[in-house]
């Protein structure tokens, strides 16, 4: 496989040819926020948070659908990326209704560390505070939609890992949702497992598992690392988060 | 010419509230009224979300008495979960709840009423505050300052944080209490104690201050609700509903707080965002009843603590022995014996073995579709009534607030002081200071009430009998 040379914020790397941006940042440790981008996952390139400016190339490009060309020259955190990262995360947050205080993900939650990382102190743009439901159905686990940024993590574990495809998104533009089943109550879908996996994998709390009250859900997405590598590798080997 | 005063907004209180004083044509006091205007709608917006979550929700109702609306709400959580909750979880709620007590029954007279009574009602309203009395006497209100923070201690090493803790939960409580942090309040006690005491014997000498002032400081009949343990003993968390009337007859007792709807209405009126509750067998406004200290102590048989009880006995002298002490002005006694109480209280179960178990949280599923939990929080009894879908979700919500619960009361008081302090259509600045006081001993919680934010403005105005403004004044 043919080795590509890149710059990336002024420094030379080489990679793989087929690998995307993001994966020889986070070789290289060179910081990117990410949202729907999750390890062992396909990549979907819908959160838009990772965007770097390719010299040359006008519009902006995600770095997790992005692959790597020979003499790209890259840039990862310009002020005008920076901006663009806070603007998403404030139109997350008001197109929503993201109450950190009392969610059972506050201090648990991707998007509220994203907030942190990309410096976003206030939101300028109205809220909607749009009207969502709840569904409370399913034995174990509740669906909150109010919090959920569309990610899509739940909808891609569920068919690619777990192979039951009980998620999907409904509807257009800004009145997308997850559904379950054919946009049946959790609880009454024949498909579900009741394995969880989406659970863990939400970033927010909009999944969560029932009787959690203020701040308990925590995440636990070593799983994932697990089963993927046991397939792939046939080693079986626990992971604990960020391992 | 008739007028209107208005006092808006009332200043040391929690809250957002005016008052208006009606005068007739002679320039007499016709009417006075506590207008609430801040409005929140928790019952509403909670409408939709999971009994699980109510207790965090609703103890963003109050930075002042978060811990209250926390037990209430678990309370009502177990009541729809059906469920018994760990020994070591309730007493544990109960230190909360007397936590609760100490911090807020201190806010209250050191924070907020003691300048009136230490500086006089008189005093530069830009010292008769915190400020002006730690000028005044440092020792004295370093202390009342330090006794407020054990209580927020406590709260603190239960729940994790001071303000908004969500450690009570349907079930239990969600961490158990530490030896270590059971030493350390153990070694704040006898300083607690002291400051306690000293409050105790302050407000006495007041008494004898403001002699001319207290018969006409919210002094009328009334009926007095609150919750009593099962020998008739001051009670806090548990216990069943005791109603009296001002001769000190029991009208009503051993009321499960779960049927609290069958005796209480709420009544609105168009001028205030605070309802009228009443009780029903009377109706409106005929079912005036007053809760809190001033109706827990007259209520109560006994007190369990011996400091406390042996201050009850005197309590109950300020009366005669055919009836309850119905001034108001008394509610300032009545909450620091409660506050000495809840002191005895605490140490007593510091003592208790069983707050160090490490079992504090019951599990179960939704088991009924209807679920109350009834608690004294430090302004009187607090009710919250939730009623949910088989997968828990709220179909509706009610809470009955205890500041609510006086409402009239405090009206009532509003009019019986301006009346007696009113002269003619001057507006002095000691005259309304004293009106606010009146709603002071209640120690209103607006924000609670309403279910507001900020602070608590004063503004009188004097409005004729066409209703124009003739005079105003704002602070």
């Amino acid at each position: 496989m043919a080795i590509k040379t890149l710059t990336i914020d002024g420094d030379q790397y080489s990679a793989q040819e087929g690998e995307t941006i993001l994966t020889v940042m986070r070789q290289h440790n060179i910081p990117i926020p990410t949202l729907c981008h999750l390890e062992g996952l396909s990549t979907v390139g819908a959160c838009r948070l990772c965007v770097v400016q390719v010299e040359g190339i006008p519009k902006l490009l995600p770095a997790c659908t992005t692959r790597v060309e020979e003499g790209m020259v890259i840039h990862t955190a310009t002020d005008k990326l920076k901006k663009y990262r806070r603007m998403i995360i404030a139109l997350l947050a008001s197109e929503g209704n993201h109450v950190c205080a009392v969610c059972v993900a506050n201090n648990h939650c991707e998007l509220q560390e994203l907030a942190y990382q990309v410096g976003l102190v206030r939101v300028r743009y109205p809220y909607l505070f749009p009207k969502k439901s709840l569904d409370a159905t399913h034995k174990e686990y509740v669906m909150d939609r109010n919090r959920c940024v569309l990610c899509t993590r739940c909808v891609r574990v569920c068919d690619e890992v777990e192979g039951a495809h009980v998620w999907d998104v409904a509807g257009r533009g800004i009145n997308c949702e997850i559904v379950t089943g054919l946009d049946d109550a959790w609880g009454k879908t024949e498909t579900c497992t009741s394995c969880g996996k989406c659970v863990m994998v939400c970033p927010t709390g909009a999944l969560f598992e029932k009787g959690v009250t203020v701040a308990e859900m925590e995440k636990q997405k070593g799983f994932l690392k697990y089963i993927i590598t046991a397939r792939q590798k046939k080693e079986w080997v626990s992971f604990t988060d960020g391992q | 010419m008739p007028e209107l005063i208005t006092i808006a907004p009332v200043t040391r209180i929690e809250g957002h509230a005016k008052i208006t004083i009606h005068l007739n044509a002679k320039g007499e006091v016709e009417d006075a009224r506590f207008h609430v205007n801040e409005f929140r709608g928790f019952e509403k917006f909670c409408e939709g979300r999971l009994v699980w979550e109510m207790p965090g929700l609703t103890s963003r109702i109050c930075g002042i008495c978060p811990a209250s609306h926390l037990v209430t709400s678990a309370k009502a959580g177990d009541d729809i979960l059906a469920i018994g909750i760990p020994e070591t979880a309730e007493k544990l709620r109960r230190m909360l709840t007397l936590a609760q007590w100490i911090q807020s029954h201190a806010l209250s007279f050191f924070h907020l009423s003691s300048p009136d009574f230490l500086l006089g009602f008189e005093a530069d309203p830009a010292l008769r505050n915190i400020f002006g009395l730690l000028q005044h006497n440092k020792e004295f209100t370093r202390k009342g300052i330090r006794l407020r923070k054990f209580g927020q201690q406590i709260i603190e090493f239960l729940g994790g944080r001071r303000i908004h803790t969500p450690w009570a939960v349907a079930g239990g409580v969600r961490e158990p209490f530490t030896k270590e942090e059971r030493d350390k309040l153990l070694e704040w006690y006898p300083e607690v104690r002291e400051t306690a005491l000293l409050a105790v014997e302050t407000i006495k000498k007041i008494h004898d201050t403001f002699k001319k002032e207290i018969p006409a400081f919210g002094n009328f009949h009334s009926l007095f609700v609150g919750l009593v343990g099962p020998k008739g003993e001051l009670e806090y968390y548990g216990g069943n509903l005791r109603i009296m009337d001002s001769t000190g007859n029991i009208i009503a007792d051993n009321i499960d707080p779960r049927k609290y709807y069958e005796h209480f209405g709420e009544a609105s009126e168009s001028w205030s965002y605070l309802k009228f509750p009443y009780y029903k067998p009377l109706g409106y406004p005929k079912g005036i009843y007053r809760v809190g200290p001033l109706a827990r102590l007259n209520i109560c048989n006994r007190i369990e603590t011996p400091l406390a009880e042996q201050e009850r006995k005197l309590f109950k002298k300020l009366a005669p022995t055919t009836e309850s002490v119905n001034n108001s002005f008394y509610y300032h006694y009545a909450r620091l014996i409660e506050l000495l109480f809840a002191v005895e209280k605490v140490e007593e179960l510091l003592h208790d073995p069983i707050i160090l178990g490490t079992h504090v949280r019951s599990k179960a599923e939704i088991n009924r579709l209807e679920g109350v939990g009834a608690a004294e929080a430090p302004r009187g009894t607090l009710f919250h009534h939730y009623w949910v879908d088989e997968n828990g979700v709220l179909k509706k919500v009610n809470m009955l607030i205890a500041t609510a619960q006086n409402n009239m009361a405090m009206n009532r008081t509003v009019r019986q002081i301006a009346t007696h302090f009113l002269d003619g259509r001057k507006i002095t600045e000691p005259m309304l200071n004293r009106i606010e006081a009146g709603i002071r001993c209640f120690d209103p919680c607006l924000s609670c009430s309403t279910h507001a934010a900020g602070q608590m403005p004063l503004h009188v105005q004097m409005v004729d009998a066409d209703g124009y403004i003739l005079d105003e004044v704002r602070r």
